[in-house]
């Protein structure tokens, strides 16, 4: 399924936990403004946070970002990011869904949650992307990916703030590239960008 | 077709079956919630499918409790997200003391927990005596949990915290007795609320309510379910009335929204405008 823009993929999906907000303003803030797809974020932010951080990303960074609105269209060129509290998932007909069923692996949101829903609708045109974080969720997500055929992206453990979360990912999950932090704008770039 | 295209569809044949053999509607819940709680109830249940699994649900009453159960995701907690219910004490209370006697609609109430927050804020207003809440879910058996008011005590330190966030003006341990693990709310809290069965999607609308919450249910409806739920708490709802959702939810764009007004920024508390 050849994506007008580029390559196959149709949406990029990641997942980030302790030392999450140097990263997501380095990774964002490298993204061109008509980055051709739309990127989820699962951050573990503690419940009784608002958007700042979603506002405060958006001012540094020259794609827009927003936190996600409950069955809001999924367009292009944004950056969503699942609101405190509340699990992300992805609709069949490319709408964000959010729900307040139990925390995953301690977490809500929580990015297996996240990751398994878009590997269901988005199947191999999916990019998973894990980075630095405490414990290992996100593992079982990026396996979902990896099975149905997508792109998988585990931060080089060495490189990572905290390699707890990438060392469990690529423990379960064979990824298709480790890399450092400030490789992987350039990647996904690359990724989208090349023909089927 | 994928294997995940073939899970959406079982999924909706059993839909289907189920509100044509028990009544229960959830053909309009949005797919992505439903087809992980699915998933997680098979897992445990021995089948190997959906399909599968669908004989026995449509024969078997228990079976089907199980999985209802599953479907209907009962968490809540108690002031959960305090400034909303700061901001009923501070924005909301006032219009409610004008009245002689206000009724209040608690719908998709899960165990209770909200209901009972409600029930000691206004209490702690001044109210006490005057108000009467309806608390309804479409699961019985939360229901019945709900109207037991005990619940895990190794929860109570965060709702105490919120309690407290949320201003709360007495002590939040003179509402409770704990009994080994498990915390048994004042009696006394329940004498004004009644707890009951009620299906949004299928059921019909509640008189003359002065204010209605709806928290984190319509988040797993789809849009025309969303519709017909707003709809009837429109039809509930006394003019100068009160509209509460969740904190990522919203009226924007809705069928009723011109006859209502945000009351403050950020908060989801809406009041139904006065006819001209
Ligand atoms: C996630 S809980 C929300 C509880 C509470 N309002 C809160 O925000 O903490 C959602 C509740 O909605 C109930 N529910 C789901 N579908 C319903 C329907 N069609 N009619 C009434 N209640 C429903 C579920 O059984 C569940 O208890």
């Amino acid at each position: 399924m050849p994506n007008s823009r580029g390559g196959h993929f149709k949406a990029v999906v990641l997942g980030v936990s302790t030392g999450g907000v140097a990263a997501l303003k380095f990774i964002l803030g490298a993204l061109p403004p008509d980055f051709p797809i739309p990127v989820l974020i699962v951050t573990h932010i503690t419940p009784d946070s608002d958007d700042s951080l979603a506002v405060l990303l958006d001012t540094l960074s020259a794609i827009r970002i927003k936190e996600a609105d409950e069955m809001e269209a999924i367009t292009s060129g944004t950056v969503y990011l699942a609101p405190a509290n509340y699990h992300l998932l992805v609709e069949r007909e490319h709408l964000l869904a959010l729900s307040i069923d139990p925390p995953v692996n301690f977490a809500r949101p929580s990015v297996d949650v996240l990751f398994e829903s878009a590997a269901e609708v988005y199947g191999p045109a999916l990019i998973g992307v894990i980075m630095t974080g405490a414990g290992n969720d996100g593992s079982n997500g990026l396996l979902k990916i990896k099975n149905r055929g997508g792109m998988t992206i585990v931060q080089d453990p060495a490189d990572a703030k905290m390699d707890d979360m990438p060392r469990s990912a690529l423990h379960v999950v064979k990824a298709d590239h480790v890399v450092c932090l400030k490789e992987i704008p350039a990647l996904l770039m690359r990724l989208i960008q090349r023909k089927p | 077709m994928t294997s995940d295209e073939l899970i959406d569809l079982e999924i909706k044949l059993l839909m289907e079956g189920i509100y044509q053999v028990y009544g229960y509607d959830f053909r309009e819940y949005s797919e992505a919630s439903l087809r992980r709680r699915l998933l997680q109830w098979l897992s445990g249940s021995g089948f190997a499918s959906l399909s599968l699994a669908q004989s026995s649900l449509l024969r078997d009453r228990e079976l089907f409790a199980t999985l209802l159960r599953g479907i209907t995701v009962n968490v809540s907690e108690m002031f959960r997200d305090p400034p909303f219910f700061k901001a009923i004490r501070e924005l909301v209370v006032p219009h409610l003391k004008t009245y002689p006697f206000v009724k209040i609609w608690h719908a998709g109430c899960a165990s209770g927990e909200e209901a009972y927050s409600m029930a000691i804020l206004l209490e702690e207003e001044g109210l006490k005596g005057r108000f009467r809440i309806y608390a309804t879910d479409i699961n019985e058996e939360v229901i019945r949990t709900a109207q037991a008011g005990i619940y895990p005590l190794q929860e109570l330190q965060r709702f105490t915290r919120s309690y407290q966030q949320a201003d709360g003006t007495g002590s939040f341990s003179d509402y409770y007795t704990a009994r080994y693990d498990r915390a048994i709310l004042n009696a006394s809290l329940r004498e004004n609320i009644v707890f009951a069965a009620h299906n949004l999607a299928v059921d019909a609308d509640f008189g003359e309510m002065n204010l209605i919450l709806c928290r984190n249910v319509m988040i797993y409806f789809k849009q025309p379910l969303k519709e017909r739920v707003l709809g009837l708490f429109d039809s509930s709802l006394v003019p100068g009335g009160f509209l509460c959702l969740g904190t990522k939810e919203s009226l924007h764009h809705r069928r009723i929204s011109d006859r209502y007004e945000a009351i403050t920024p950020r908060m989801q508390i809406y009041r139904k405008r006065y006819a001209k």
